[in-house]
């Protein structure tokens, strides 16, 4: 098991190959559609984006609401592919350096992932309220009205993940 | 007539919601912990080991079990003596749907319209209703909550008739191959053959709720059940698609009458979360 705390420099993430175990701690935040949606169009718009994804990592996920007492809800991953089509301008224009998620992506994001290196963890898909226990600290930091899909910014400590594509294209869904 | 009171069947339907959210079926953990004491690959074991234990923190601290808690389906079989004292069925159903799924604090998941304007609805409604009328004075609820990532993998092809049941098996084979990873297997496969177009989809849903691996009482479909089973296993996408011997855990085939042209089959995946919930009124 790889020890890995965010930012995630684009050196370390040349280190990372597919099939590796990593345990994640630091600063994530989420987004999914709506949110990727809202994203792309700030960066048409030549306007400054709610978050600084400079050596970040998203995680795909809409999470329950929290219970009285609770951090967060249970939060597992969403489906990666529908974030496909807007990933690569958030790695080639914004710098972002690792998403987590479930299942395969495609070949537009892998050559992105090579160009500019970058990382796909995948989080165990459905494994929703255990993952929530190594998120320490929620805050939403944009989007509020879109509730579940609003931008949370999230501490995690030894979140488990695997590399499922690494910046050399490996690939564990082939 | 038995009269049946609006309040009850609000307090039902949000005792539905919540214990569907949290409580995974039995049946469902033991088909988990008997696919994970065969998975080959070590990710494949470690990932079905999580995700028991996932459903034990669930139970325990009253979690849902995923953070998608879905589109609130509901199979509801109302007994043709019974009369509901005031609203409409949909109405009742839907304030259900609304109090459990704030009160449980689950994930709302519907927007308002699909294309034009997907604004959240802030409170899980409108649910998908499928109501049926039997005899008697009793009212069953089934509350199956359906995740978005599995439902996205659905498919349904009208196939000719003389592709027959080797058409079949490639289908359903394919469906699931092609979804990989995306609905968080290792899925439970339904499946619909026959009936007109929507009526297969139905099926396919419907059998999504037979209890994990047993059989349909027909030998001949059965059979296909295992046949399906044992090819969708050794396809290798594994568990959550990243490589193994576990893809599903088990195949469901419901079955109707159909037309002299048609032989329609689809197919309705229900990731290895496979929530459901009974009750009678």
């Amino acid at each position: 098991m790889i020890k890995l705390t965010t930012p995630l420099s684009r050196d370390a993430v040349r280190k990372l190959r597919a099939g590796e175990e990593v345990a994640l701690s630091g600063v994530i935040y989420t987004g999914r559609d709506a949110a990727h949606k809202r994203l792309c169009a700030l960066l048409d718009e030549g306007k400054s984006l709610p978050v600084d994804f400079k050596d970040q990592v998203i995680y795909f996920v809409g999470p329950c609401p929290a219970k009285p007492g609770q951090v967060i809800g249970s939060a597992g991953p969403t489906t990666s592919g529908r974030m496909d089509a807007y990933s690569p301008r958030l790695i080639h224009e914004c710098g972002l350096t690792g998403m987590i998620g479930k299942g395969n992506r495609s070949a537009n994001v892998i050559d992105a992932m090579k160009s500019d290196p970058a990382v796909y963890f995948a989080a165990p898909g459905g494994a929703a309220a255990l993952i929530a226990k190594c998120i320490k600290k929620a805050d939403v930091v944009a989007f509020e009205d879109l509730g579940p899909e609003a931008i949370y910014r999230l501490e995690v400590e030894d979140f488990k993940l695997v590399v499922a594509i690494d910046c050399n294209g490996e690939n564990l869904y082939k | 007539m038995r009269i049946i009171n609006k309040q009850k069947l609000i307090e039902t339907v949000r005792q539905c919601c919540i214990e569907g959210a949290t409580l995974l079926p039995e049946d469902v953990l033991q088909a988990m912990k008997n696919a994970e004491a065969e998975e080959q690959s070590a990710l494949g074991k470690s990932f079905l080991s999580q995700c028991i234990e996932n459903a034990v923190i669930a139970r325990n601290e009253s979690m849902p079990i995923c953070q998608d808690t879905g589109f609130a389906v509901f199979f509801i079989e109302i007994g043709q003596e019974v009369l509901l004292d005031e609203g409409t069925w949909d109405e009742v159903v839907n304030e259900g749907v609304r109090q459990g799924y704030t009160d449980g604090y689950l994930r709302k998941s519907i927007v308002r319209d699909p294309l034009f304007d997907r604004k959240n609805t802030r409170d899980n409604t409108p649910a998908v209703i499928h109501y049926s009328f039997v005899e008697g004075d009793k009212v069953r609820i089934v509350f199956a909550p359906k995740g978005g990532g599995s439902e996205n993998m659905s498919a349904i092809k009208m196939l000719k008739v003389s592709e027959g049941r080797q058409g079949i098996v490639d289908f359903v084979v394919n469906s699931v191959i092609n979804a990989g990873g995306n609905p968080c297997p290792p899925t439970i496969v339904g499946v619909g053959i026959g009936g007109t177009f929507e009526k297969c989809a139905f099926l396919a849903k419907k059998a999504l709720l037979r209890k994990v691996g047993e059989p349909n009482s027909d030998e001949r479909y059965a059979e296909l059940e295992r046949e399906i089973l044992e090819k969708i296993n050794a396809s290798g996408v594994g568990p959550q698609g990243l490589g193994g011997n576990t893809t599903a855990l088990a195949v469901h085939i419901e079955h109707h009458p159909c037309h002299i042209a048609s032989l329609p089959c689809a197919v309705n995946l229900n990731c290895h979360a496979a929530r459901h919930v009974e009750k009678e009124i």
